[in-house]
């Protein structure tokens, strides 16, 4: 049952990603991801990981993404990007993705070589406890800079938007 | 897989789903009554009081009228997104009512995150709001739309943090821990409620949930003086009634919520033979949901709408620091104690 469930999940997490790439209308786009970050929930609930499943849902799908379709409502993109001078920097912007995906696969390749695939996430429990134990003691550090990362975006985005404060 | 399907547990657990499915169903459709006969009462008028028995068969002339009504399309509107979007927004609703306890045993499941679980599921019926209007391709329901996410958006911030105090307290992110957690009196008379302990949160919990639903005083999405009837102004017959059902069912979730967090879910005096023991929980729990929800009926018929800028200077500036110097305090009471 669970492996069917695993399947489903996976297929509609993968097609959905794929979606995203392949469609050439934004809100398209955007919509896909949703539907790709609610199947990787769904993963995660498979995988005993209620909390981070349901966290995943309501700070990705539920809050960014609803700013992602906001803005491209706001903006009235058109259906097909490419034309005047867009079709110059999307060429420029492939490019700049062969690294960057490289570097990406590095990351997730020396994760999974520390963790290893064969992980016991049955006895850890993404319980909330469990995950605030780790995050205020042994990734004290990184969780405080990451909040003070994501406050210096937030004044940032504030200047951008303000002209004269 | 096919053995569960006869086991006693799997027939025990259809016939809890047909319960609250059903009755959440028919509590949802005499919701729409009430609300018509109570503000006709609040403006001295007598409400819809023709079909059958003061008006009590009223839901069903309208369902089946709803069911009949010619289904039409607008031009140039996206029709994938536009048949979408009513499913997007009424499936979340309803899919909250699986982990609600409505009593010491009725309840479907209860997984050990169920409080979070029902704001993601409802932080996702945003998206049904979202595209109807934009897939109308109508400029009224567009600019309902545009103002019900942003905001969503931001009274759904005080929302969650308001009731981070109670999850202090009660150490727990399960709904029915949250409710026997608040069993038992303080010296004998006044219940172990949440609400004598977070009363702010209470108050910015309230406020936030009649804005989460689109309810007056905070219906901006769809003001009919100005967007006629906002993201559902191209909507008609069944496609409009489940946008409807979703509003009420939204309505119902945030009160269900309220009660379980704030005022002690289904706890109240049990008494008499075994049997009413049994069924007095759930009917403590409906009577303090319909409390909420004859509130909401109320402030609607006496409060006039805020203007936009208010809604997000309030949401923001008042609502947001409430819950948020709520959370500091409540840390300081616990870490002390």
């Amino acid at each position: 049952m669970i492996q069917i469930l695993f399947f489903f999940f996976a297929a509609l997490a993968l097609g959905a990603a794929i979606n995203v790439l392949a469609q050439k209308h934004v809100l398209y786009s955007s919509l896909s991801l949703i539907v790709m970050l609610t199947a990787v929930s769904g993963l995660f609930i498979l995988l005993q990981a209620d909390f981070l499943a349901v966290i995943n849902v309501i700070v990705y799908a539920g809050a960014i993404m609803v700013l992602f379709v906001f803005v491209i409502m706001l903006l009235n993109l058109p259906a097909d990007p490419s034309g005047e001078d867009g079709i110059d920097r999307m060429r420029w912007l492939k490019f700049a993705g062969i690294p960057l995906g490289i570097f990406l696969l590095l990351m997730i390749g020396a994760t999974v070589w520390n963790v290893g695939i064969s992980g016991n996430a049955t006895q850890m429990e993404g319980s909330a406890e469990a995950i605030g134990q780790t995050l205020f003691t042994d990734y004290l550090l990184p969780f405080e800079l990451t909040s003070l990362l994501i406050l210096i975006a937030l004044m940032g985005a504030v200047v951008f938007a303000k002209k004269d404060l | 897989m096919i053995e569960y399907l006869t086991t006693r547990d799997f027939l025990v657990l259809m016939a809890k789903m047909f319960a609250i499915f059903g009755g959440v169903m028919t509590a949802l459709a005499y919701t729409t009554l009430l609300e018509r006969r109570v503000m006709a009462f609040v403006q001295m008028r007598p409400g819809p009081n023709r079909v059958g028995p003061f008006g009590l068969l009223q839901p069903l002339a309208d369902g089946l009228k709803f069911l009949l009504k010619e289904q039409t399309v607008p031009t140039n509107a996206n029709v994938l997104l536009y048949y979408a979007a009513p499913i997007v927004s009424l499936v979340p609703a309803l899919l909250s009512f699986s982990v609600i306890p409505f009593g010491p045993d009725l309840k479907m499941t209860d997984v050990s995150v169920s409080l979070l679980f029902v704001f993601a599921i409802t932080s996702l019926g945003v998206y049904g709001i979202v595209l109807g209007g934009w897939a109308s391709n109508s400029k009224y329901p567009l600019m309902g739309a545009m103002r019900a996410s942003a905001q969503m958006l931001s009274y759904e911030l005080s929302l969650t943090l308001s009731v981070v105090g109670v999850l202090m307290i009660a150490h727990t992110l399960s709904l029915a821990h949250l409710v026997t957690s608040q069993q038992g009196t303080w010296f004998g008379f006044i219940p172990r409620w949440n609400i004598f302990l977070q009363p702010v949160a209470f108050l910015v919990y309230v406020v936030s949930a009649v804005a989460e639903t689109n309810r007056l005083p905070f219906d901006l999405a769809e003001s009919e003086q100005e967007l006629v009837a906002g993201w559902h102004t191209e909507y008609s017959g069944m496609k409009f009634a489940m946008f409807f059902l979703a509003e009420y069912a939204n309505m119902v979730t945030v009160s269900a919520l309220a009660t379980i967090l704030f005022l002690g879910g289904w706890n109240g005096p049990a008494f008499g033979p075994w049997w009413l023991q049994m069924v007095l929980p759930t009917v403590w729990f409906v009577l303090k949901i319909f409390c909420f929800i004859f509130a909401y009926i109320m402030v609607r018929a006496s409060v006039p709408r805020i203007r936009y800028d208010q809604l997000m200077q309030f949401g923001w500036k008042v609502l947001l620091p409430l819950a948020l110097a709520n959370i500091l305090i409540t840390s300081l009471v616990v870490a002390l104690t």
